[in-house]
């Protein structure tokens, strides 16, 4: 039953965070959104007993597709006129706190 | 947010589609995953898989992980192709890249006064990420783990690294693209050296395949760390001094 109710959770948590991070309006969140999808989806292969592609997904998936999203995000930013720059820094130290999640 | 990617491409100039295409968009897509999701239930199990077959023939492959057998031993040329995509990936990465080829690959600004406290921290992260990696190389041969695992984890500390705005990385000097390679090219040749005598290519003999498998996967993991890092390094541009000349035009 527990079991039961877990999984549940973690189905409807990874639907509800795709969903919003593909209705993001703001890139960023999006990505926040998109590297928090990644950890959910970890737990869901751990709970399928698939270990390995859970290890995968957690360090490639969410760790590195994080920062390389990231780092893409900030080429958009920089395309722009510089008028973020101090809410650049700023977003940058975010940025490496979900990586070393 | 993808209206926002669009934007900036085309600079503004695209008109919005209009709702009549929307909603055709719409019932297309709902139509197509409808099939999908019935083609899923009406169609029969698939049968018990290979999963039997392999558990069988675990004793030939050297290893006692059955993931790391498949990946390495029975389909090992599907994992050769993968990191043969990763290279590609990487040498498109490499024209992107500043042509300094008299930088070393690790440049150390000194002069940099960062976060004491991310050097502090980083200091022990990246020694523990680096054990870590190890550790899952390792384990690779009897539990969950692996090269790209163990890679990823390596690069994940590099970007870091490179976050603290200390390290530079740079991709030309024959170093870095020794690292970029050696992973295909020890499994290339691993591969090839087993097609001497009697067996086919990438067929290991019995008694050395752990071995060899572990040494594909050493060259593996640091390729694919480097490849990653690559791809960070690639996108990631903050000091115009460092990257102006190989930015792309856009």
């Amino acid at each position: 039953m527990l079991e039961l109710a877990i999984d549940l959770l973690l189905a409807a948590g990874a639907i509800t965070l795709a969903v919003l991070s593909l209705a993001a309006k703001k890139v960023f969140t999006a990505i926040v959104l998109y590297v928090s999808l990644g950890l959910l989806v970890t737990l869901i292969w751990a709970r399928l007993g698939a270990w390995d592609i859970a290890i995968a997904e957690a360090a490639i998936g969410a760790g590195l597709t994080g920062a390389l999203l990231l780092a893409a995000w900030r080429r958009l930013d920089d395309n722009r006129t510089a008028e973020e720059g101090v809410a650049d820094g700023k977003l940058k130290l975010d940025g490496e706190d979900s990586e070393h999640v | 947010m993808f209206d926002r990617l669009v934007l900036h491409e085309t600079s503004g100039t695209k008109p919005a589609l209009k709702s009549s295409t929307k909603i055709a968009c719409g019932l297309a897509s709902f139509a197509l995953s409808g099939g999908l999701i019935a083609a899923l239930l009406l169609s029969e199990r698939a049968g018990p898989g290979l999963a039997a077959l392999t558990a069988s023939r675990m004793d030939e492959s050297g290893v006692e992980n059955p993931v790391t057998a498949v990946l390495l031993n029975f389909r090992s040329y599907d994992t050769l192709l993968e990191i043969a995509v990763l290279l590609i990936v990487a040498v498109a990465m490499l024209s992107m890249q500043p042509s300094a080829t008299n930088r070393s690959m690790v440049e150390v600004n000194h002069r940099h006064s960062g976060d004491p406290v991310l050097a502090g921290l980083l200091r022990w992260l990246v020694a523990l990420a680096t054990v870590l990696s190890g550790y899952l190389l390792w384990t690779g041969a009897y539990a969950p783990g692996g090269a790209f695992q163990a890679g990823s984890v390596i690069a994940g500390a590099c970007v870091a690294l490179k976050l603290s705005g200390r390290y530079h990385f740079f991709w030309h000097p024959l170093k870095a693209r020794l690292l970029l390679t050696i992973g295909l090219a020890v499994f290339v040749l691993v591969g090839g050296f087993c097609a001497t005598g009697d067996k086919r290519v990438l067929e290991y003999p019995l008694e050395y395949a752990g071995m060899l498998i572990l040494i594909i996967e050493l060259a593996a993991t640091v390729s694919i760390a480097a490849i990653l890092l690559l791809l960070f390094t690639g996108l990631q541009d903050d000091k115009p001094d460092a990257t102006q000349a190989g930015r792309p035009s856009t």
